[in-house]
């Protein structure tokens, strides 16, 4: 893999955004509001409840992480969908670019774009609602690098399915994370879900990362066998996300695909 | 209209920097390209003409990896585009009328990222040299989708030149043009085509533009190559006027076929 065909893809990106303020505002605008909703749900909740337990790091905790995967899988479809929506295809793939380096300087886009809205999330839940998240230590790490890595299978496969659908099947890739997030058990424990429920959770990286994270807020500590599971997980969906990438990227230059997206535009 | 073909070259020559063996592609049971076979060296420009629906756009997308052929062979310099695409397509480079660079990033933007792809090295004096040949200078930091289609051309052609390509493919790239500008084009490509040692498939519905800049033309009807042969003798040769009768000729011939 070459690194200068990465850094193309990266670079495309990244004067995408510096040409258009009204990409780089997505960027920090929607965690921005969801963190600011959730802190004031939390105050609330803490205040009614009188129960000694504190919201904040549960629930505030839950929606940054789940809004932390959010932004990894769609910051890879949407730097995926820029090609579709500048009809750029013909050109990309016409070039010695691989798939693989093409996928890289997605999910590096991917790592830029939603590294800016985590810091964003942090900076707000901390300062505005006293969310001592670093408090939780070193378990941050591997909680967030599961869900950075299912992220990006997510997305890896969110695009194939756009690349092998056509264009009028990107509305499908959006409401993908809101799909998951009542089976990954975000707010509560897998064990609240009834059995079907619970089988396809068990099934998800991010269930165990939430998992974690409330064993973790309640001071239970890192539980490293079932955040190896949820890693296991990732790291399979992702082998099975490029692999289906790569075998559709093949259909469509076999069947005509990929040259009729750019056929498109003249039409 | 009998099959004139001339001869070809062979692949294994060194100055061949494209070789086409027996190239086809079906759509279920039509086939839009039928055992197509030609070459291109260095220094020469060949022109691939046809009715529309004749194949040649088919061919260039198979030639560029974005179509998998049905059958046959594509090299391009010593590399095979089925089994080394990387490498084949790295000595490659194409305009198209069709295929437009993002409207959203600047003429400099475009040129910098797909130098990057290309792996072209220094790359900012490139840019800076293909901004000049095509008067792009002034440009630089426009929008390619606010550009004309005169000036998209040019940043066009400029992409198409950035990796020094053996193998330049150009599809109509002068459709869009007015009559000074493309000439302008016709004469600069003429130019690249001794200057820069590569070798160029053009495709154009322009006789005239055609025999001022072709070295050989090939006339592709229902996916098969017809005729061959030099844009400047071909019409005495097959008793016609000129080229444009030729082509008309060659083109409505083969649909009278049963």
């Amino acid at each position: 893999m070459r690194l200068r065909p990465i850094a193309g893809i990266v670079l495309r990106q990244f004067y995408l955004l510096r040409g258009s303020p009204t990409r780089v505002l997505p960027l920090f605008a929607w965690v921005a509001i969801d963190i600011v909703l959730w802190g004031f749900i939390t105050r609330y909740l803490n205040a009614v409840s009188g129960s000694h337990i504190d919201f904040v790091p549960q629930l505030l905790g839950a929606v940054l992480l789940w809004d932390f995967f959010t932004r990894i899988m769609q910051g890879v479809t949407t730097a995926f969908l820029e090609d579709i929506w500048s009809r750029n295809f013909l050109n990309l793939f016409a070039t010695p670019l691989r798939i693989s380096e093409y996928v890289s300087g997605l999910v590096a886009t991917s790592v830029i774009t939603s590294a800016l809205g985590l810091i964003v999330m942090l900076l707000l839940a901390t300062l505005v609602f006293g969310l001592q998240f670093f408090q939780l230590g070193l378990a941050l790490v591997p909680l967030l690098l599961v869900l950075f890595v299912f992220g990006i299978a997510l997305g890896v496969l969110a695009s194939a399915m756009v690349l092998r659908l056509g264009p009028a099947s990107e509305w499908l890739v959006w409401p993908l994370p809101a799909l998951l997030s009542p089976f990954a058990g975000v707010f509560y424990p897998l064990a609240t879900l009834p059995g079907w429920m619970r089988a396809i959770g068990e099934a998800l990286p991010a269930a165990y990362v939430f998992e974690g994270l409330r064993a973790a807020v309640a001071g239970q500590g890192l539980r490293v066998a079932p955040l190896g599971i949820g890693a296991v997980l990732a790291v399979a969906y992702l082998a099975v996300a490029a692999l289906v990438f790569g075998r559709v990227f093949r259909h469509v230059v076999r069947s005509g695909l990929l040259a009729r997206y750019s056929a498109e535009s003249v039409s | 209209m009998p099959g004139a073909i001339g001869p070809r070259a062979s692949a294994a020559a060194p100055d061949v920097v494209l070789s086409v063996e027996g190239l086809s592609r079906r759509y279920g049971e039509k086939p839009a390209v039928d055992g197509v076979s030609f070459a291109v060296r260095r220094r020469e420009i060949v022109g691939l003409l046809g009715p529309n629906g004749a194949g040649k756009t088919t061919t260039i997308n198979m030639i560029l990896g974005v179509l998998e052929p049905s059958g046959g062979a594509i090299r391009i310099g010593a590399h095979d585009v089925a089994r080394e695409r990387s490498r084949a397509l790295a000595l490659a480079n194409f305009a198209a009328v069709y295929a437009a660079l993002p409207g959203n990033l600047t003429v400099a933007e475009n040129l910098r990222y797909f130098g990057l792809i290309y792996g072209v090295r220094p790359l900012g004096a490139r840019i800076e040299a293909l901004l000049a040949q095509f008067e792009l200078g002034r440009l630089r930091d426009t929008k390619c989708g606010l550009l004309s289609s005169g000036e998209q051309t040019r940043v066009a052609l400029a992409k198409a030149l950035l990796n020094r390509p053996q193998l330049l493919l150009l599809d109509e790239p002068t459709a869009s043009l007015d009559p000074s500008a493309a000439q302008i084009i016709r004469t600069q490509i003429r130019q690249l085509a001794s200057a820069a040692d590569c070798g160029i498939l053009w495709t154009s519905h322009n006789m005239y533009e055609v025999e001022a800049v072709c070295d050989r033309v090939l006339f592709l009807a229902r996916g098969r190559i017809l005729l061959e042969g030099d844009p400047r003798r071909l019409p005495a040769e097959h008793g016609v006027a000129s080229l444009e009768e030729l082509f008309i000729r060659l083109a409505r011939e083969p649909l009278a076929d049963p």
